[in-house]
């Protein structure tokens, strides 16, 4: 009898609805970083533009009163942020990985100095009154349907923004020009330019998305699932994507599924932790997200192939 | 009067000049291309025909000299330009996107549709349309992956008609072909002549030139040596053209006394590869001292297993693999070079040398623990590098010092320091696999001497290459391999290359 009401208490349409809100951000950067290893450029700097684009988007808030214009904060700065890894790898044609990395340390450095710059301390900021969460709204008839309405579509506004950005990147990849070519600079660069597409352009494009879509995904932690911005709030949210990228197979939808189970383990471990079920303590809870991220990897990755010049620098003249 | 003086130029370079940071690839090129030919251009690696093909393709830019399109003089910044007006290449190495469809790869870059949106359907027509016109089969929605590299060639031409090419480059086409799928390719070239393309062919291999095209230049070390109309010109004459020197095209072949105990047995050898399916089945060869058994294929059909089985570099499945009567099978690699088991891997430089370590240490490596390459722990260097200089001088390596890098040196001197480190270990029995691959004729000439020699001296050979001329250069027998299988047995004397490409791609008359 227990039992059943403990199970009631994890497994409802709450513990669904949870999954997706805390699948959002990953999902979106696991989206953009999808496109960008699709270009062929390793993109391990997710983290590093989440929380760019997670502190950008409070301090717009902060400073102009609108989520709005802190989320469009958020997407240009995690735009920008991502032009040096663009510049980096595509131009400078410096090894992704280690520009990657050091843009995962120059985001931490950045930010806390903008924090001193802005709040005159490090850490954690001041709470924004208003926040994307405020703005929460249910789609009509859809929200109606049992179970699923309610955590699909009575959700605020950057979950919305989610589902569009698969059903875009999806039709993106599968039926346009650009889809095509970023397909086939990621595959076979040379192929690419020897017929008149510039592959640096593609790459450059690439990485942009990615910047766009981490930028987005830092701004929802900030200004929609929280209302401050604290150093270092991505929590490895960025390395994670990366998980799902893989496991989902470089396709955008894919990698939604996969950021779907990441957050559904999240979810469920939240609700494991608070419910006493189990006296162990909390901590090993908190591990679960990971361990399901690791066998996720370890499972799918080796079905899952890579694009094939994933990583590989790429410049046309070079002596006979 | 010459028969150039009546048909259309359609493209001609002047003057052409390429400077990279180090070497001048191309020196004063100028080269006509009339309407309606096919037109070689020879030479050896590194002569500077590929340098000039990319120049004309708007890859590179010149350093100096004009190109003249239809008379008009033109400056390609991008290929795109090139395609533009109507040149089209067929690279070497395929550009095609192995993932994505045949129609998708066709069209890249050239999609048909509205905005940003590809037009699938009309592409798909389009594709079929071209295919049909120049009777050039293939499935446009077959995934290049699982394509032949025939099939994979004729869709980066189809590729270059698409965009209404009027002039076609291919890049060395034959290197990677069957004898049959050859004879396709030129039969389609010829179709595209009939119908106004006209076709540059870069190669070095003489036969084709003699075979397939009207006129041929030839380029050396960047300059240009030479036009000639094929009809009329001997392979000699070219070969020395291209080389500089008189070279021997086939090394003369002594009769030799092949020993009757076998050296090598393979006996009902099973293989499986990275996806436990079997690679090798049933395999048993035997080879003895003093004669060069062939291995002839298509690559991938058990060829690199076969390799890799002989010297331990992957488990039996079952069989016994004898050398010398004894069973080796269960011994590691090292146990087995020990025995005087000797090895030239296909790929010299993921497997034959350390390229960054010196000449030196890469014809010491494998023996280094042993006497005389070391005293103790250390290695005795002062010996290592007097025997390597000895092996450069007897093995004419070309090279400033043994201290030099390996990756310094040219594939043809890198291969020769392979040849020196095994040859000179006095194997009783020797693996060679692909020797010659992407050596040009001088290199090649020299190491089939050596080869040669070897067998001469009463090792038993193992040859396994991709090269038909090769194997009949040298073998005193031909097994042909397909799926894993040595499916015939021929004699060399007695057979021709169309018999053996027949075994070759399961063909079985």
């Amino acid at each position: 009898m227990i039992d059943m009401i403990l199970a009631s208490q994890i497994f409802n349409v709450d513990l669904l609805a949870a999954s997706i809100r805390l699948s959002t951000p990953i999902a979106i950067a696991a989206i953009g970083a999808t496109i960008c290893e699709r270009s062929g450029v390793v993109n391990i700097a997710m983290e590093g533009i989440m929380i760019v684009g997670a502190f950008f988007a409070l301090w717009f808030s902060a400073l102009t009163g609108s989520p709005w214009i802190g989320l469009f904060a958020g997407l240009v700065f995690g735009g920008l942020y991502s032009l040096i890894h663009a510049w980096a790898t595509v131009t400078l044609h410096l090894d992704h990985t280690v520009s990657g990395a050091v843009l995962n340390i120059l985001a931490l450095g950045i930010t806390r100095y903008m924090m001193v710059l802005a709040y005159g301390h490090p850490g954690t900021s001041d709470s924004i009154p208003v926040t994307l969460a405020n703005y929460r709204f249910a789609v009509p008839l859809l929200s109606d349907i049992p179970i699923l309405g309610p955590s699909l579509f009575n959700q605020t506004p950057i979950v919305y923004i989610m589902f569009l950005l698969v059903i875009f990147f999806t039709w993106f990849m599968k039926k346009t020009k650009v889809g095509l070519h970023i397909k086939a600079s990621g595959e076979h660069p040379y192929a690419l330019e020897t017929i008149g597409v510039s592959v640096y352009k593609i790459r450059y494009l690439g990485v942009i998305i990615s910047g766009l879509l981490g930028g987005v995904a830092g701004a929802y932690l900030s200004i929609e699932n929280q209302s401050t911005f604290t150093e270092g709030m991505t929590n490895g949210r960025g390395f994670i994507a990366m998980a799902a990228m893989i496991s989902g197979g470089w396709t955008p939808i894919g990698a939604f599924l996969a950021a779907l189970f990441f957050g559904f383990a999240e979810a469920f471990q939240l609700r494991l932790q608070i419910s006493g079920a189990v006296s162990i303590p909390g901590e090993f809870f908190t591990i679960i997200p990971y361990v399901a991220t690791l066998a996720a990897v370890a499972g799918l990755v080796r079905k899952s192939k890579a694009p094939k010049a994933d990583g590989k620098d790429f410049i046309i003249e070079k002596e006979d | 009067m010459s028969p150039k003086e009546e048909r259309n130029v359609v493209l001609e370079t002047r003057h052409i000049a390429k400077q990279f940071p180090k070497v001048l690839a191309n020196d004063d090129i100028s080269i006509t291309l009339y309407e309606g030919e096919i037109l070689s251009l020879l030479g050896e690696n590194g002569a500077g025909k590929s340098t000039l093909m990319n120049v004309l393709y708007g890859l590179y830019k010149p350093t100096s000299g004009k190109i003249l399109l239809h008379g008009e003089e033109v400056e390609f910044s991008s290929p795109r330009d090139a395609i533009s007006k109507g040149l089209g290449m067929v690279h070497q190495h395929f550009m095609l996107v192995d993932t994505l469809t045949v129609t998708e790869n066709i069209i890249l870059g050239a999609e048909p549709g509205r905005g940003g949106v590809i037009d699938y359907k009309k592409a798909r027509e389009q594709v079929v349309a071209i295919a049909k016109k120049y009777g050039l089969r293939v499935d446009p929605d077959e995934t290049i992956e699982n394509l032949s590299v025939g099939l994979q060639q004729r869709v980066e031409i189809l590729k270059a008609l698409y965009r209404n090419a009027k002039i076609l480059i291919l890049d060395e086409p034959t290197a990677v072909l069957t004898p049959q799928e050859v004879d396709e390719l030129f039969e389609v070239v010829k179709t595209l002549r009939n119908s106004g393309v006209s076709v540059i062919i870069i190669t070095h291999k003489l036969e084709e030139v003699m075979e397939i095209s009207d006129r041929c230049y030839i380029l050396r070390r960047g300059r240009q040596e030479g036009e000639r109309l094929t009809r009329g010109a001997t392979k000699a004459e070219l070969a020395n053209l291209m080389v500089g020197r008189d070279v021997v095209l086939t090394v003369a072949k002594t009769p030799h006394t092949v020993a009757k105990d076998p050296i090598m047995q393979l006996e009902h050898v099973t293989v499986l590869n990275e996806k436990k399916v079997q690679a090798l089945k049933d395999c048993s060869l035997d080879i003895h001292p003093g004669e060069i058994v062939g291995i002839a294929g298509v690559d991938g059909n058990g060829q690199s297993e076969l390799a890799e089985v002989i010297m331990g570099l992957i488990p039996v499945e079952s069989g016994r693999i004898m050398h010398e009567g004894e069973d080796v099978a269960k011994l590691s690699t090292r146990q087995r070079i020990f025995k005087n088991i000797s090895y030239v891997p296909a790929d010299r430089q993921e497997f034959g040398l350390v390229l960054p370590m010196t000449i030196a240490e890469n014809i010491a490596i494998g023996y280094h623990e042993k006497m005389p390459y070391c005293r103790g722990l250390s290695l005795d260097y002062s010996y290592i590098n007097r025997h390597a200089e000895e092996l450069v001088a007897s093995f004419d390596i070309r090279t400033s010092s043994a201290l030099a890098p390996a990756g310094t040196l040219s594939g043809g001197n890198q291969q020769k320091v392979i040849l020196a480190r095994e040859f000179s270990r006095e194997p009783t029995f020797l693996l060679v696999s692909q020797p010659t691959r992407g050596l040009d004729v001088g290199a090649i000439e020299y190491i089939h001497s050596q080869i040669l020699a070897m067998r001469d001296r009463n090792v038993g050979i193992l040859l396994i290459s991709m090269e038909l001329e090769e194997i009949f250069a040298l073998a005193d027998r031909i097994m042909v391999m397909y799926e894993g299988k040595i499916v015939k047995e021929l004699d060399p004397e007695k057979t021709d290359e169309k018999e053996v490409g027949l075994y070759m791609t399961g063909g079985n008359a």
